[in-house]
């Protein structure tokens, strides 16, 4: 009796699984499935395609101007994630470090500043930069991006430095290192985990964000893919659906395969940042 | 009078005098060129940009005869005016600061002087920077990105909420004007505006505690399902049930918006070849919301369910063990060891996760973009958050004023919350305890 109850259980538990399976693998099949079928409608009578083409790729690269974008993307994103680390590594590491007059006020001014809206600031950047015409640059991007990233993140870096035993640096201390010495001798390479985990939300946060890139470029051959999809989408969807297909799947694949590839610290980063507020 | 006295007193007169007194050239001729850029800006520039943020220009643009002709005779722009006063609000503070550093650090350098010392060298004082005041110097990056990138566009944009910047009061044809609390008492007491506000404010509730409640259930429960020890290839399970979080939310909120159209998308394909009636997913005010919520647990239970998996292999087996001796069943098991473990471990994310709900601006703009749109609303739609609403009202409507007014709100509904939670982590409270 209680062993059949238990192969039930077992049973259905599996069960549940393969569905949760299959609801959470198919958006991601029916658009790559979507992005090879011929045609260009959203409307597909057969869940896999009776033809498959790589038109839709094809066009991508020779019809748009997906190659110059992605270009910009990888730009925005690189030096954002450059800057936005180093900025974030100097200030987490202080706060977390030194006892310095003003330091509960600068964490107090980092709790208040994450809690307004992002979008708030957004329009003063846009009037202070219109009024400096820094307009459609993807420096002014990158600014913000990385001082962004600095309040976002400031906490879960702080945390993680807070974890690191400060005998370590006593030690490097004695023996006569400058702190800024200390700092990227023993520090930085300790830090790995947190550093891969800010960089990367750093750099997903520039590749993917169209709001404020679609405020700030002005035109077409400044923008990030980001802003082309969702251009593409909001402008033309109906009638050119598969191309859009093929650009997501083009905008997905690297942030999908470095969440996928980088997890262990994604994890570790994330429950740091749960836990430690 | 002491040489830390005079050191001091010529630092007040003007700055880098009180340095070059007590001998250290370089330093004092570095701060006697910012000094004297300080004085200039503050007896020749500050007083008009000041002027400027406090009256917002009083030159309307408009038509002036010249002789036969009439010219366009371009008036002050209130907008300029008050982020140009802003910063030099912000550079004059700055300036102030680093005047009272000043005089310090000559009454200390002279002060030295009087015990015998040798002053530092300007190469020895760069060092003692490095190793005395090392969080300044490191934390002086951030600070100023912070202050011009973040500080400064927040203030604005609350100075905003106080004047009448809206459409259609737009410069450079209009002046600005200072209102006071004339948009706060308009979006309680006026009706068009109440009534959206109102409305939405309630549904941003309802949304926030529905979008946080589903996913954290969702992923405890998937969580808990893939941590039964009967279950094998743990890890495949997790590393597929992942995947919804892997993928950019931006992209899949994109796809989304495409699976659940009402007419070509193939979920309503699918209900139709069950014999199925298709629904009205995203232009039904009702079931737009449950779309939202739906997509949103999609995207949401995996992050959830990770981090309780995690609390799960945490849990001691000894505690199962104790229990199965004094012959608790599952449920027991469930409801006195898994619940309040996981429960307690996680209870910050929650916290978390609601804050950021209230301003979950991704799901709601990329799936339904606010609609359906209610007619009885302010430029707002049946699934607009308080955010989407601010976007909307400030970049499509040109409603800056009020978008700033919403703004607010929010940051006191979300500053509420989170002041209340993170006063109770630990970090907070034994901020010390590890070193």
């Amino acid at each position: 009796m209680r062993s059949s109850s238990a192969k039930w259980k077992l049973r259905t538990s599996y069960f549940i699984l393969s569905v949760l399976t299959v609801i959470s693998v198919f958006p991601a099949l029916w658009i790559i499935l979507s992005s090879l079928k011929t045609g260009n409608s959203l409307y597909s009578d057969t869940f896999i395609p009776r033809e498959f083409t790589f038109q839709h790729y094809i066009d991508l690269f020779e019809k748009t101007m997906y190659p110059v974008w992605f270009l910009n993307t990888l730009k925005v994103a690189f030096f954002s994630t450059l800057i936005g680390t180093f900025l974030l590594l100097f200030a987490s590491y202080a706060i977390s470090r030194f006892r310095f007059v003003g330091r509960k006020t600068t964490l107090k001014l980092f709790l208040v500043l994450q809690m307004f809206p992002g979008f708030m600031a957004m329009i003063a950047i846009f009037v202070l930069l219109n009024a400096m015409s820094l307009l459609n640059s993807h420096w002014a991007l990158i600014l913000v991006y990385s001082t962004g990233a600095i309040i976002t993140n400031v906490f879960v870096a702080k945390g993680f430095f807070d974890t690191i035993p400060k005998s370590l640096e006593d030690a490097a201390r004695i023996d006569g290192a400058s702190h800024l010495k200390v700092f990227f001798s023993i520090i930085i390479p300790l830090s790995k985990p947190m550093l891969t985990y800010a960089s990367l939300m750093i750099f997903n946060g520039a590749f993917v964000d169209f709001i404020f890139a679609d405020l700030i470029l002005r035109t077409e051959e400044q923008r990030t893919l980001a802003v082309g999809l969702y251009k593409m989408v909001s402008q033309r969807n109906s009638t050119e659906f598969t191309l859009f297909a093929s650009g997501a799947v083009l905008v997905a694949i690297p942030v999908t395969l470095l969440f996928l590839f980088l997890q262990r610290f994604l994890i570790e980063g994330l429950t740091a940042g749960a836990t430690k507020g | 009078m002491s040489s830390k006295g005079k050191a001091a007193a010529l630092s007040t007169l003007l700055m880098g005098l009180g340095q070059l007194y007590n001998r250290q050239w370089l330093k004092g001729l570095l701060f006697l060129a910012a000094g004297l850029l300080g004085i200039y800006f503050f007896v020749f520039e500050l007083y008009d940009y000041i002027w400027g943020l406090i009256t917002l220009g009083e030159t309307p643009s408009g038509f002036v005869k010249v002789g036969k002709l009439t010219k366009m005779v371009e008036g002050d722009h209130s907008i300029f005016m008050m982020i140009k006063g802003l910063v030099a609000l912000l550079a004059a503070l700055l300036m102030a600061l680093y005047y009272a550093l000043n005089i310090r650090d000559a009454y200390l350098v002279g002060a030295a002087r009087a015990e015998g010392k040798r002053p530092h060298t300007f190469k020895q004082s760069l060092v003692m920077l490095e190793q005395k005041h090392f969080a300044y110097l490191v934390l002086l990056p951030p600070f100023i990105a912070i202050a011009f990138l973040s500080v400064l566009p927040l203030l604005f944009s609350i100075l905003i909420a106080f004047t009448n910047y809206a459409d259609p009061i737009l410069p450079p044809a209009n002046l600005v004007d200072w209102v006071a609390f004339d948009n706060f008492s308009k979006m309680i007491n006026m009706k068009v505006w109440s009534k959206t506000f109102g409305g939405v404010l309630q549904w941003t509730i309802i949304w926030a505690v529905l979008a946080t409640v589903t996913t954290y259930i969702g992923g405890v429960l998937v969580a808990i399902l893939i941590h039964q020890p009967a279950i094998r290839f743990k890890k495949f399970w997790r590393t597929v049930l992942i995947i919804p979080f892997a993928i950019p939310n931006m992209v899949s909120l994109l796809v989304m918006r495409n699976m659940f159209n009402n007419q070509f998308g193939p979920i309503n394909s699918y209900l139709n070849f069950f014999g199925l009636k298709g629904l009205p997913w995203l232009t039904d005010p009702f079931w737009a919301k449950v779309t939202v919520i739906l997509v949103n647990m999609w995207m949401g239970i995996p992050i959830t369910m990770i981090l309780a998996f995690g609390v799960l292999t945490t849990i001691p087996r000894d505690l199962y063990e104790a229990a199965d001796a004094d012959g608790a069943g599952a449920i027991h098991k469930f409801r006195y060891i898994t619940l309040p473990m996981v429960l307690f471990s996680t209870a910050p994310l929650l916290i978390m996760q609601f804050a950021g709900n209230i301003n979950n601006f991704n799901v709601i703009y990329l799936l339904t973009n606010g609609e359906p749109v209610n007619i009885h609303y302010q430029f707002a739609g049946h699934t607009d958050l308080l955010v989407t609403w601010l976007y909307k009202l400030a970049l499509n409507q040109s409603q800056f004023s009020f978008a700033s007014v919403i703004g607010i709100f929010i940051f006191m509904i979300v500053a509420t919350f989170s002041i209340w939670s993170y006063t109770r982590t630990r970090s907070y409270k034994e901020e010390d305890m590890i070193q």
